[in-house]
């Protein structure tokens, strides 16, 4: 019955290209590796590419490479500061890792690497213990002091720390939720109307008319998914940013 | 029956770490993964018994396209706006002191120009007042000459005109005398001119 032209959830299926195991533990190398991987060889190609002439007056995929940087750069200097900076190969690993992941997610028969929870889970995961482990590092106790804002009635102090804290532990949580949620239902979105299009099609003339609306709504919903796609990588890391501040500049 | 299976069959890796029979089939057998989509058996998202793979792999990737960020990317273009950013600071300073040049070589030029036009208003004054006073000293000896000359005329009027007065009363004189010989005979010369002189002071 659900033909794999239409069913919305196949897209999201993994599958095992190479066996693997260590140990016991199943690393096979799948579809989403082998997209993890192409990911990282577009990524590398063109900012080597764009970063290897060092001209004055940039090309395209100078420019390309350039814009990236300064965008990332500029991102994490206004949120962090200057001392931030010392993140930029994280942060800006993170942007264009979840950019291009996303982008890729929008090619037809691509899969979509960051719309499994698990890979999304890992980069929240990766930014939060990054930042509780420099907070504690550059700081000592007086990261603590992110969990007690300042100016705050004594009276009130227990419950706004409670707040913080479990506010602190939502953060990896919403990070990871969000980029996964978002191209999860971006992507399921896409494939229920095309196949809207696709079954409609097959009903006859009438059904052909009755196509037209689900396809103006699949052309809407991929632009629409473009800019998801660039907002969720940028959101992901002007909130890695946010979250770098706190670990260099604690209390509020 | 076979939907129970495979349901069964998709619990078990949560659990199970050995699943190394369910996974090949449902990579290889349609069947399968068409009855683990109908019935939901698993989400793929939440599917845990990959996790572990993808887990390795993100990690792989990451590491890399960290490390290639880390020590070769960000280096190279941050090396490439930096350079950017002295080459126009450099030449910023360079079109500065050009300027600054040229505001000096303007600035001498002026005074130059200034310096050259009261030079030459300085000359023209100076001739002006030169020729001024030439014409004047010209003037003066011209109008003294003729001053001088206007009082010889004048002087000479003046003697032709004492010698004709003169020459009045001598005419007057002898005048009298041949008027008065014809009338009644001869008259001294002196007594004539006495008559002539007592008349001619009556007359006035």
């Amino acid at each position: 019955m659900a033909d794999v032209r239409t069913d919305p959830i196949h897209q999201f299926g993994i599958q095992k290209l190479v066996d693997i195991n260590i140990e016991g533990y199943d690393v096979s190398f799948t579809n989403s590796s082998l997209f993890m991987i192409l990911t990282l060889v577009v990524i590398a190609l063109v900012l080597l590419w764009g970063s290897s002439s060092r001209s004055v007056v940039p090309g395209r995929a100078q420019t390309v490479a350039e814009l990236s940087y300064e965008f990332v750069a500029n991102t994490l200097r206004t949120s962090a500061g200057e001392g931030g900076m010392r993140f930029m190969p994280l942060v800006f690993s993170l942007f264009m890792f979840v950019l291009t992941a996303n982008i890729f997610g929008m090619v037809p028969y691509f899969f979509t690497v960051t719309s499994h929870i698990i890979v999304t889970a890992a980069l929240a995961l990766l930014v939060i213990f990054t930042v509780t482990i420099y907070g504690f590092y550059k700081n000592g106790t007086r990261f603590l002091r992110l969990f007690v804002p300042s100016g705050v009635p004594a009276p009130i102090v227990p419950l706004v720390t409670v707040i913080e804290i479990i506010s602190f532990l939502s953060r990896p949580l919403s990070l990871a939720v969000r980029l996964f949620a978002n191209m999860l239902a971006g992507h399921i979105t896409l494939k229920v109307f095309a196949g809207f299009v696709v079954t409609l099609t097959g009903l006859g003339a009438f059904g052909f008319l009755g196509a037209l609306l689900p396809l103006i709504m699949v052309v809407a919903l991929t632009a629409l998914e473009f800019l998801v796609a660039f907002l969720q990588a940028y959101v992901f890391t002007i909130l890695t940013c946010m979250y770098l501040n706190d670990a260099l500049h604690p209390g509020h | 029956m076979s939907w129970l299976i495979s349901q069964a069959n998709a619990q078990e890796p949560a659990i199970v770490p050995a699943d190394g029979d369910h996974a090949p089939t449902e990579a290889t057998g349609t069947t399968v993964a068409h009855e683990g989509g109908e019935h939901g058996g698993t989400f793929p998202p939440f599917d845990p018994s990959t996790f572990p793979s993808q887990l390795f792999w993100l990690a792989i990737v990451f590491i890399a396209l960290y490390v290639l960020m880390a020590k070769k990317v960000i280096p190279q273009i941050a090396g490439i706006l930096e350079a950017r950013a002295a080459k126009i600071a450099g030449e910023l300073v360079e079109a500065e002191k050009a300027k600054a040049e040229t505001d000096a070589a303007i600035a001498s030029y002026e005074a130059s120009l200034a310096a050259a036009r009261n030079k030459a208003n300085a000359i023209a004054h100076e001739t002006r007042s030169r020729v001024a006073r030439e014409i004047d000293g010209r003037r003066h000896a011209a109008e003294a000459q003729l001053a001088g000359k206007l009082a010889d005329t004048e002087k000479h009027i003046a003697d032709v005109k004492r010698i004709a007065l003169d020459h009045v009363s001598t005419i007057a004189t002898e005048t009298t005398e041949a008027v008065v010989e014809a009338l009644i005979g001869k008259v001294g010369r002196d007594e004539a001119a006495a008559a002539v002189a007592a008349v001619s002071a009556g007359k006035h």
